[in-house]
């Protein structure tokens, strides 16, 4: 199977042509056909996924690539027998010449390892949880074939990301998410909100593509080669130089920081919510902006080089994920729209995972993705079907009591927000963990104290906003209109499942400590790369940290009781923000988004395509053309004076001046011919008479 | 080589002149014969179209650096220009884009023909055109070059000034005027190469040989490539020569526009590769720093400047001198990679922004109006319109899976290790501002599709019937959408085949550059 | 002859001569300058007469006999000319006459 997972998004790629010309005329309007692909996807991701973990635990004898056309894994000289840590796992690879530029030949191609076969069984499954709750959720919908097209192109494109084999290919499946993304976000596009926000979602992510696109051809110039097995290995053998990596690992957050929503290029993110829920389920929330922080890990090595991950205590990766943790989450406290707290909270939460990766915790980070996608999809997936039911988003206004009506969504709910707080044993709370500890012990002297306080922090936020958005949602009086129902079974169903998730998957990798050596660690054995292209010096794992796990406990459980206590209880300072001025200050802060849109939007798209666009083009008309037209009015204006003045004057003059002339002559010797008699006998007698002289004279 | 003999000596000619040939027979048919007329010119760029296939299926791509299908007889013995023609692998591209959007073209025009009608003299101009514009692809004698290059000024004039808009007749003659004069620096620069190599030769691979041994000053060679700047510049057209195009492009009939946008652009940049390159490998290595400025100032100029637009078709013209930036700066790194990014940037430019202003003319058809405060919602009117438009525009603003990605990526990519003699940091400064340029091309196409496509239909026309994509309109634009799906796909197409070429002129200006 | 005869004769010949042509030049009257025509021929008639005598060559007046011959000839189709003109205009002032000016 792993040779031909290749298939795998092929299958839904397959299905969204089907899809766009066959779906409408189909018995469900196409929607059968996205699930069967993803289904079958998904069936063949959970294959690849048991075959990988076989070729894990009984790798290949004498290390011999089984794979077709040619492979550029570049395979260490065997080291088993040693510590499970340095024992290599190959990648599974495979490649075809795509076209040939330059002298070089670019290949496309597979690279299966362990963070690709993660990815694979992380996306497959909520995208067809997805598909089967959009069904219902879309049913009906103005563009219902339309919208399962598109989530197949968008499971294919993004099935295509994880398991590119070069850079190279790995641009062109980001884009195509991302053109996925803007389609489905303004899939409502008559109005025009939606429209602003999935041309929102595809400019901000441009910006940072260019960093994406600068990076990489910097990486490609430098290491000879777009492929990523090459790319790590030159990296950690030191044939790349510091600077470089450094260089390049900049421009590459600057992608992660768009794709993924961190920090300065955050901004799209809660404006995709405009989109339908699944969409904001499955892609803005599970997989595609994970594709930042999976674009890291996959080039973790150039990172960890360049920025020096292993060794100091400081870098930008954690610095950018850092101020992510806190600044989402400080957002999602003044949202009433339950989307955007959702938002907010990806948004701080992807913080968590580019933090993580900042401090050298890959495993955590990746683990963290891992459960980060169940528990959130499953948040998404609820607050659809609140929204179902009371056919708005707004919480203040329209939701409040429904666990009476809605107790599946509301347990489902309640369940993913503790996963999400990282309440012992539940997914989050092993990832949040590892991360936290990792702070505390990986990195230089120091180690990274600094972001496990953050991150500390982050976690206390994190429990306060969730229980608020229970508190709204679920409690209190009803606000809204009708009589609100609990949703049918496609939407519970995948609902229970991804909360069952939530609760389960924190389960694969228990610390060492607390669990026999056959039972820990599942995660990192099985996805983990091992091998010359992944970091080995300076790299190692956070330790359970029993004091961390209980402190973090407390601080989310502290984090729920203050919030149980203002919300609930109405106690604590209420109506703080009109009392107090500073308090009312960060409060205009918060609800401004830190003023990021209005330095976006008003000030620099608007000064673009506004003065600064018709400036250039007044720049245009008037002093280019002007001057272009000025050279033609000015060669009129010379042949008109030519024309009139020498032309006319002067050339003219002398043909009409000789002809007065010759009339002047004429005149004159008219009057020769009087017709006088006499004056002819004069004439007569006078040449005669010369002629006379003449002859007596001279002859 | 082992092409076929016959092919060999005439299939050139023959695919040049059989439009020419066409159209002097449709001289002889009275004008209201407007059937026969259409159907006339439909078979004769077929004709010509398959002519063209076949020489181009007898084209040894394994040699594509070799000039094949030579033809080298004397012309006109007294100022020893020659009749010389030949097909490398740089130019089979554009042939071959020239080839498919003739008849595509002609298909267009079956049912609407632009006021004032007389599809005879329309038709005719356009096969003028088509033997013009091969001509000038296959042209190996500068000679030879410059009358094929300037056939193609007439019809264009005729097509703008006859058929075109309100204000044709300025655009059409400041167009002519426009790219006249750099002709003219054009041909006083090819004229100083004959007598400056001695006065044998007109032909671009003996002068390319002559140069190197004959004393020429750095001076002279500098302003020799200057004038051809010039006069290739102002058709590519670079910034700051390009005032002429918005004004051609908005004046003319949809059909010139396309035929402007995919063809007639490229004979600019092709002129650098074939010709100025070629023949003065060390004064390009000087000039070269200026022209990616150019190409950088071009990209982002008329990405601002489309910002600004409120006319659509105005918007892609703009759109065209940004795009072409990127091909432009492709050549001045003069590197392997930049040619290939070039010529496949041409073609890709070519199907995209012809496929561009054929759904513009559509949609002055049907509003009447291309005033993009009045269009909207056209999605909701004609949704296969709507589609065609936002496939075509995510191809211009380069998304990777189309065609577009492929002129713009690598183009970039080249600019990072320019060819030798040339310096590193300004050329990374411009991969920079190129980089940047992307952002600005998703901007201005994504917001023309919002105000265009999406959202609703305003009053004026949210009660009027707009029929969607006719018949002769599907013919002809499949081929294109279907090209540009399958180029940026399998971009192999095109690179496979200017490889060769691009490999041996750059590897000739790495060795007579530096 | 003597030469100081044929002096006086050429003399007498060239005063009648002059005033022939005075006349024909400078009067107004038709008939005047008819007259001085008669004046200039008679003077060459006394001319060819004074080197006939000199030379005792007879040619001199065979010669002025023609001349009187076609003088009267001449006088007389010039007369009745003056006639025609006279009654065709009432006057026979040479001033008048001049229709074939160009």
């Amino acid at each position: 199977m792993l040779d031909y997972a290749w298939i795998i998004p092929l299958l839904p790629a397959a299905s969204f042509f089907l899809i766009l010309f066959f779906g409408k005329k189909m018995p469900r309007k196409g929607s059968e056909i996205g699930i069967a692909a993803v289904g079958i996807a998904f069936t063949l991701a959970l294959a690849t996924n048991v075959s990988w973990w076989d070729h894990v635990d009984n790798p290949p004898a004498g290390h011999e690539e089984v794979v077709e056309g040619e492979s550029a894994a570049v395979s260490a000289p065997g080291q088993e027998g040693e510590a499970e840590e340095h024992e290599t796992v190959e990648p599974v690879t495979q490649e075809v010449t795509w076209f040939e530029s330059g002298g070089v030949d670019i290949k496309v191609g597979m690279l299966l390892d362990g963070p690709a076969v993660m990815m694979l069984l992380v996306v497959t499954t909520v995208s067809l949880l997805v598909h089967i709750y959009s069904t219902d959720y879309v049913g009906g919908d103005r563009r219902y074939t339309h919208f399962f097209a598109f989530l197949s192109l968008f499971t294919a494109s993004m099935l295509g990301l994880v398991i590119a084999k070069s850079t190279l290919q790995l641009i062109v499946m980001w884009e195509l998410v991302g053109v996925c993304s803007f389609v489905l976000i303004g899939h409502w596009w008559e109005e025009k909100a939606n429209s602003d926000a999935a041309l929102k979602a595809f400019i901000t992510n441009r910006v940072g593509d260019v960093g994406l696109i600068i990076g990489v051809i910097l990486l490609f110039w430098t290491v000879g080669s777009f492929d990523i097995l090459e790319t790590n290995a030159a990296a950690l053998d030191g044939s790349v130089g510091h600077s470089t990596l450094l260089i390049a690992s900049c421009c590459l957050i600057a992608a992660v920081m768009s794709k993924s929503g961190q920090f300065i290029l955050h901004t799209w993110l809660p404006d995709a919510m405009a989109g339908p829920t699944p969409v904001s389920a499955l892609i803005h929330a599970a997989t595609m902006v994970v594709a930042g922080i999976y674009m890291v890990a996959r080039l973790y090595a150039v990172f960890f080089e360049g920025l020096s991950i292993g060794t100091s205590s400081f870098n930008l990766l954690a610095l950018v994920g850092g101020v992510t943790v806190l600044g989402g989450a400080g957002l999602a406290f003044v949202q009433n729209d339950i989307k955007k707290v959702l938002a907010y909270s990806t948004v701080s939460q992807l913080g968590y995972m580019v933090m993580a990766l900042g401090i050298g915790a890959w495993t955590a980070a990746l683990f963290h993705l891992f459960t980060h996608a169940f528990f959130k999809a499953c948040l998404f997936l609820g607050s659809g079907s609140v929204s179902h039911a009371v056919h708005s988003f707004d919480m203040k206004k329209d939701m409040g009591g429904l666990r009476k009506w809605m107790p599946q969504t509301y347990r489902t709910f309640v369940i993913a927000s503790a996963a999400l707080i990282g309440i012992f044993p539940l997914a989050g709370f092993w990832s949040k963990d590892e991360i936290l500890a990792g702070a505390n012990q990986l990195g230089g002297s120091g180690h990274y104290t600094v972001f496990m306080i953050i991150g500390i922090v982050g976690a206390f936020m994190t429990a306060a906003y969730m229980t608020r958005t229970i508190w709204y949602t679920f409690f209190g009086e009803f606000r809204g209109h009708g009589q609100p129902h609990e949703s049918g079974p496609r939407i519970v169903v995948p609902l229970w499942i991804l909360a069952a998730l939530g609760v389960t998957a924190g389960l694969v990798n228990l610390p060492s400590a607390l669990a026999p050596d056959s039972g820990a660690l599942r995660f990192e054995h099985y996805f983990e790369p091992k091998g010359n292209y992944f970091p080995a010096v300076n790299f190692s794992h956070p330790e359970f940290s029993l004091a961390i796990a209980v402190g973090s406990t407390i601080i989310g459980l502290a984090g729920i009781t203050l919030a149980y206590l203002w919300y609930f209880r109405g106690l604590g300072p209420h109506g703080i923000t009109e009392r107090n001025r500073a308090a009312r200050a960060g409060y205009t802060v918060l609800l401004n988004k830190y003023y990021f849109d209005h330095l976006y939007t008003d000030i620099i798209v608007a000064d673009v395509k506004g003065p600064i666009a018709r400036a250039t083009y007044w720049f245009d008309r008037n002093v280019l053309d002007g001057i272009v037209n000025g050279t033609g009015r000015f060669a009129t204006v010379l042949g008109r004076f030519t024309y009139e003045r020498i032309d006319q004057q002067v050339v003219d003059g002398a043909i009409n001046g000789s002809a007065a002339a010759a009339e002047g002559g004429g005149q004159i010797f008219r009057q020769l011919t009087s017709g006088k008699v006499q004056q002819y006998g004069a004439l007569l007698f006078g040449a005669a008479a010369l002629f006379a002289g003449v002859i007596i004279l001279f002859v | 080589m082992d092409n076929n003999q016959f092919l060999s000596d005439w299939g050139l000619t023959i695919m040049v002149f059989l439009p020419l040939a066409g159209a002097l027979v449709m001289l002889l048919i009275p004008r209201t014969e407007e059937h026969l007329h259409r159907t006339l010119a439909l078979v004769v760029t077929l004709a010509t179209a398959g002519v063209g296939a076949a020489v181009l299926a007898d084209f040894d791509y394994g040699a594509s650096e070799v000039m094949q299908f030579v033809v080298n007889k004397p012309w006109i013995d007294v100022i020893n220009a020659r009749y010389a023609i030949g097909v490398d692998g740089l130019s089979v591209p554009l042939i071959g884009l020239t080839l498919l959007i003739l008849p595509l073209c002609v298909i267009y025009s079956w049912n609407h023909f632009p006021e004032p009608r007389n599809p005879k003299a329309f038709l005719i101009l356009l096969l003028v055109l088509d033997t013009g514009l091969l001509g000038t692809f296959v042209a190996q004698d500068l000679i030879l070059f410059f009358v094929f290059f300037e056939v193609v000024l007439l019809p264009m004039y005729f097509l703008i000034g006859v058929w075109g808009g309100e204000q044709r007749q300025y655009a059409s003659i400041k167009f002519f005027l426009f790219t006249l004069f750099g002709s003219a620096l054009m041909i006083v620069s090819f004229l100083a190469l004959f007598f400056v190599t001695g006065g044998e030769t007109f032909v671009i691979q003996d002068l390319a040989a002559l140069v190197p041994d004959s004393d020429i000053s750095r001076l002279t060679a500098l302003l020799i490539f200057g004038g051809m700047f010039m006069g290739f510049g102002i058709k590519v057209p670079m910034f700051p020569f390009h005032t002429w195009l918005p004004d051609a492009h908005t004046q003319a009939p949809t059909v010139g526009s396309v035929i402007l946008a995919a063809v007639m652009l490229k004979l600019g940049t092709y002129g650098f590769i074939r010709v100025a390159i070629p023949i003065l490998p060390e004064a390009a290595v000087e000039w070269a720093p200026y022209i990616g400025a150019l190409a950088v100032i071009g990209i982002i100029y008329g990405a601002l400047a489309c910002l600004a637009q409120t006319d659509m078709k105005r918007l892609i013209a703009f759109s065209s001198v940004s795009h072409m930036g990127f091909t432009m700066l492709g050549i001045a790194t003069l590197t392997d990679f930049g040619f290939n990014a070039a010529v496949m940037g041409m073609v890709a430019h070519g199907l995209i922004t012809g496929m561009l202003f054929f759904v513009a003319g559509s949609v002055k058809e049907r509003y009447h109006t291309l005033d993009i405060k009045r269009l909207g919602g056209i999605l909701l009117k004609a949704p296969r319109m709507g589609w065609i438009l936002g496939f075509t525009a995510m191809a211009s603003l380069g998304l990777p899976g189309l065609a577009g990605f492929w002129g713009e990526f690598p183009a970039i990519l080249s600019s990072y290790q320019p060819a030798p003699g040339l310096s590193d940091v300004t050329f990374r400064v411009y991969m920079i501002v190129a980089a940047v340029g992307t952002v600005f091309a998703a901007g201005y196409l994504l917001w023309l599709y919002q105000r265009v496509a999406f959202g609703t239909p305003t009053e004026e026309f949210a009660e009027s019937d707009i029929p969607d994509v006719t018949i002769p309109e599907w013919v002809a634009w499949v081929p294109m959408l279907v090209l540009i799906l399958v180029i940026g796909i399998y971009p192999n197409l095109v690179f496979h085949v200017t490889e060769g070429g691009s490999a041996a002129l750059a590897d000739w200006v790495a060795a007579m550059g530096s | 002859m003597e030469d100081l005869l044929v002096n006086q004769f050429l003399l007498l010949g060239a005063i009648l001569f002059c005033i022939g042509v005075y006349g024909v030049i400078a009067r107004k009257n038709t008939v005047l300058v008819l007259m001085s025509i008669e004046l200039i021929l008679n003077a060459v008639n006394i001319n060819l007469l004074t080197f006939g005598a000199l030379m005792g060559d007879v040619a001199g007046s065979v010669f002025a006999l023609f001349i009187i011959a076609v003088a009267a000839a001449e006088v007389g189709v010039g007369l009745a000319m003056v006639l025609i003109i006279y009654r065709n205009r009432s006057s026979v002032d040479l001033d008048d006459i001049d229709s074939m000016r160009g």
